[in-house]
C-alpha cells in the first residue's frame, strides 16, 4: 500500500470519529433550547394538537439517548429531517443554497492562495527592507477589520462610487439559466451563454475579494515567517554561493520547503471562510447559504439549524483531508516513507 | 518591565499599537465623561436631528433617530472590550489546563481529550457561536457564552503542543525523578513555559474575539438595541448605503482601529518574549 494511500485511510478513519463527535456536540447544542422546542418552532398560535404531533414526529417525548439514537439513524440515511421555516427536506434546502456559497468561497481561497503567497514570498525575500515592511502593515490591517466591514468598504468604493461592479445578487435576473450544478459560472458556460457567464463572474468577484483579504493577510504573514526560517538553512548559503539568481533562490529553494507547514493554516483559513461567507453573503445578497441559516436561526428551525452546521462541519473535514494529502504528496518525506507517519 | 518597554518603543509599529490600545480602553472607560452626548447611549430620539453628516456638532454625524454616532461608538467599546475580558478570563485557564492534562499525562487522557478538542475545532469558529446563538436568546451573556465556547479549544491546542515537547526535557525528567507530583510537575514546572505563548496569543486574540463578537452582532445574534454596538450598527447603516454613508463606516473603522490595535501590540509582545508564531 502507497504512503499516500495509508494516510488517506488513517485520515477517514479518524475523521469518522470527529464525525460522531461534532454529531453528538450539534446535538447537544440543539437540546439546551430553552423551553419546548416543538411549541417555539410552530409559535404562539399552534394548537396543542399540532405541538403534539410535532413533538412525536421529532421524538421529543423520549429519554435524551435515543432521541440522538434516531438523529444518528435519520443521519446515517442521509435524511436531516424537514425544515419548519419551508416546509421542504433540509437536504433539499442546502442542496439548493450550499453551492452559491461553494462558489464564492472557492474563488476566495483562490484568491487568497494566488496574492497571498507571493505577497509572502516577497517579503521573505526582501526581509528587513520596506517591501518586507509594507506587506507586514498590510497583512496585519487585512487581518484587522470582520469581512462585513471589508465587503461594506468595498462595495462602497468599487460599486457605488466606481460603478465597476454590481451591487447585490450572483446575476442579472433577465438570464433564466437552466440549474445543472447550482454552479453560476458552470451553468451559464454549460448553456453556452456567453453573456450570462460573464455576469455572472462579474457579480462574484467583489464578494469573493471582501471574503478573501483576512486570509491574504495571514497566508502572507505565514509564508514569509517560514521562508525567513528556510533561508537561514545551509543549503541557501550554497545555492547562493554558487551565484544562483536570488529570484531562482526565493522561488526554488527557499519557497518550495516553506510551503508544507504554511498548507495546514491555509486550510484552516479556507474553513474559517465558510462561517465568514454568512457575513459577506449578508452584505451583497448573496442567495448562499447563510440567507437561509440566518432565516432558519430567527425561526428556531432546529433540523435546519443541525443540518446546516453538519454539512459545514463535514466541508471542513473534507477540505481537511485534502490538504493532509496534498502535503503528503508535495513532501517527498512522506511521500516516499515506507512506514505510516503524520 | 522597563526593559520591555524599551523594546516596544524601539519598535514603532508596536508604539502604535500600545498607544491606540491605551486611547481606546481610556475612552471607553471614561465614555460617560468623554461623549459629547453621554446619554446616547441608550433609547434616545432626537428626530430633529436625525440621518445628519458629520458637522462640527457631531463628529460622525448621527443615526437615524438623531443619535450622536461619535458618543455611540464610545459606548460600544464599552461592551465590546468588555466582551473580549470575559471571554479571554475564562478560556486561556480552561484550555490551559485541558492542555497540559493532555500534554503531560498523555494515554487515555490524551486520546480523550484532544479527540474533544479537535471535535470543537472541525466546525469552523463563526459557524459554531452562530449555531450557539441560534438556539439561545439573542443577549450579551450569552453571546459571551458563545465565543468562549468556541475559544478554549485553541488554547488546549496550544499548551498542549508545548506541554508535549516540555515532557522530555531534563527539567521535567529530574522533577519525576526527586518524586514531584504530577500536579507540581504540570502546574509549577511546564505551565510556567507556556507562558509566554499564551500571554501572546491572549493579546493577538483580544482582536479576534472583537472580531467575532461584532459579526455576531451584525447578523443580528449578539447586542441587542438599543445598547450600542459596533457590529449591529454596520449592520444597520448598511441598508442606507451609499448616502448615509456616515452609519456604517465610522463603526466599521472604529473595529479596524481597535483590533488594529491589538494586532500590532500584540505583534511587537511575540517579539519581546521570543514567541514562535
Amino acid at each position: 500500500m502507497s504512503p499516500v494511500l495509508r494516510l488517506l485511510l488513517r485520515r477517514l478513519g479518524i475523521s469518522f470519529v470527529v464525525l460522531i463527535g461534532v454529531s453528538m456536540l450539534i446535538f447537544a447544542i440543539a437540546r439546551i433550547i430553552p423551553g419546548d422546542p416543538a411549541r417555539i418552532a410552530l409559535g404562539p398560535n399552534a394548537t396543542a394538537e399540532q405541538v403534539e404531533r410535532i413533538r412525536a414526529e421529532m421524538h421529543l417525548d423520549e429519554p435524551i439517548p435515543v432521541q440522538y439514537g434516531f438523529f444518528l439513524r435519520d443521519l446515517a440515511r442521509g435524511d436531516l429531517g424537514t425544515s419548519l421555516y419551508t416546509n421542504r427536506p433540509v437536504t433539499t434546502d442546502i442542496a439548493q443554497f450550499l453551492p452559491a456559497t461553494l462558489e464564492l468561497v472557492f474563488l476566495a481561497g483562490l484568491i487568497m492562495v494566488a496574492v497571498g503567497l507571493p505577497l509572502g514570498i516577497l517579503a521573505a525575500r526582501y526581509r528587513g527592507r520596506w517591501p518586507d515592511h509594507l506587506v507586514r502593515v498590510l497583512s496585519l490591517l487585512t487581518v484587522s477589520a470582520p469581512s462585513f466591514v471589508w465587503a461594506v468598504i468595498l462595495m462602497l468604493i468599487f460599486a457605488y462610487y466606481l460603478p465597476f461592479f454590481p451591487i447585490a445578487g450572483r446575476i442579472k435576473d433577465i438570464y433564466e439559466i437552466e440549474r445543472v450544478t447550482g454552479f453560476m459560472t458552470i451553468d451559464t458556460a454549460l448553456a453556452g451563454n456567453w453573456p450570462a457567464f460573464w455576469n455572472a463572474w462579474h457579480h462574484l468577484v467583489l464578494p469573493a475579494v471582501a471574503l478573501s483579504l483576512s486570509g491574504i493577510g495571514q497566508a502572507a504573514r505565514l509564508t514569509r515567517a517560514n521562508m525567513v526560517e528556510t533561508y537561514e538553512k545551509p543549503y541557501i548559503e550554497m545555492a547562493q554561493a554558487y551565484g544562483f539568481f536570488p529570484s531562482r533562490i526565493a522561488r526554488t529553494y527557499a519557497f518550495k520547503p516553506s510551503i508544507i507547514p504554511s498548507l495546514t493554516i491555509i486550510g484552516l483559513d479556507f474553513a474559517a471562510m465558510l462561517g465568514n461567507a454568512f457575513l459577506v453573503e449578508a452584505v451583497f445578497a448573496w442567495p448562499g447559504l447563510s440567507r437561509y441559516g440566518v432565516a432558519v436561526i430567527l425561526r428556531k428551525d432546529l433540523n435546519a439549524i443541525m443540518g446546516t452546521v453538519l454539512i459545514i462541519a463535514i466541508t471542513f473535514l473534507i477540505v481537511n483531508i485534502i490538504v493532509d494529502l496534498l502535503i503528503a504528496f508535495l513532501n517527498p518525506r512522506i511521500r516516499h516513507s515506507t512506514r505510516a507517519s503524520a | 518591565m522597563i526593559r520591555a518597554f524599551r523594546i516596544l518603543a524601539a519598535n514603532p509599529l508596536s508604539l502604535i499599537g500600545f498607544i491606540l490600545v491605551v486611547l481606546i480602553v481610556f475612552a471607553a472607560v471614561f465614555a460617560p465623561w468623554i461623549a459629547p452626548y453621554p446619554t446616547h447611549n441608550g433609547a434616545v430620539v432626537d428626530f430633529l436631528n436625525n440621518n445628519r453628516p458629520p458637522s462640527a456638532q457631531n463628529w460622525m454625524g448621527t443615526d437615524l433617530v438623531g443619535r450622536d454616532i461619535f458618543s455611540r461608538i464610545l459606548y460600544a467599546y464599552q461592551i465590546s472590550l468588555g466582551l473580549g475580558l470575559v471571554v479571554l478570563a475564562i478560556a486561556p485557564p480552561v484550555g490551559t489546563i485541558v492542555g497540559l492534562l493532555a500534554g503531560y499525562m498523555g494515554g487515555w487522557v490524551e486520546t480523550i481529550l484532544m479527540r474533544l478538542v479537535d471535535v470543537f475545532l472541525s466546525i469552523p469558529p463563526l459557524v459554531l457561536a452562530i449555531a450557539m446563538m441560534g438556539v439561545l436568546e439573542p443577549t450579551l451573556t450569552n453571546a459571551m457564552l458563545a465565543v468562549t465556547v468556541m475559544w478554549w479549544p485553541w488554547y488546549a491546542r496550544l499548551v498542549y503542543s508545548i506541554a508535549r515537547s516540555e515532557r522530555e526535557e531534563g527539567y521535567v525528567l529530574a522533577a519525576e525523578v526527586i518524586g514531584a507530583s504530577s500536579f507540581h510537575i504540570a502546574f509549577r514546572e511546564i505551565l510556567p513555559n507556556c507562558l509566554p505563548a499564551i500571554l501572546t496569543k491572549m493579546t493577538l486574540d483580544m482582536g479576534f474575539v472583537i472580531i467575532i463578537a461584532s459579526s455576531l452582532s451584525f447578523l443580528g445574534l449578539g447586542v441587542q438595541p438599543p445598547t450600542p454596538d459596533l457590529g449591529s450598527m454596520v449592520a444597520e447603516g448598511a441598508r442606507y448605503l451609499p448616502d448615509s454613508w456616515w452609519l456604517t463606516v465610522f463603526p466599521g473603522l472604529a473595529i479596524l482601529l481597535v483590533v488594529f490595535g491589538f494586532n500590532l501590540l500584540g505583534d511587537g509582545l511575540r517579539e519581546i518574549l521570543g514567541v514562535d508564531e
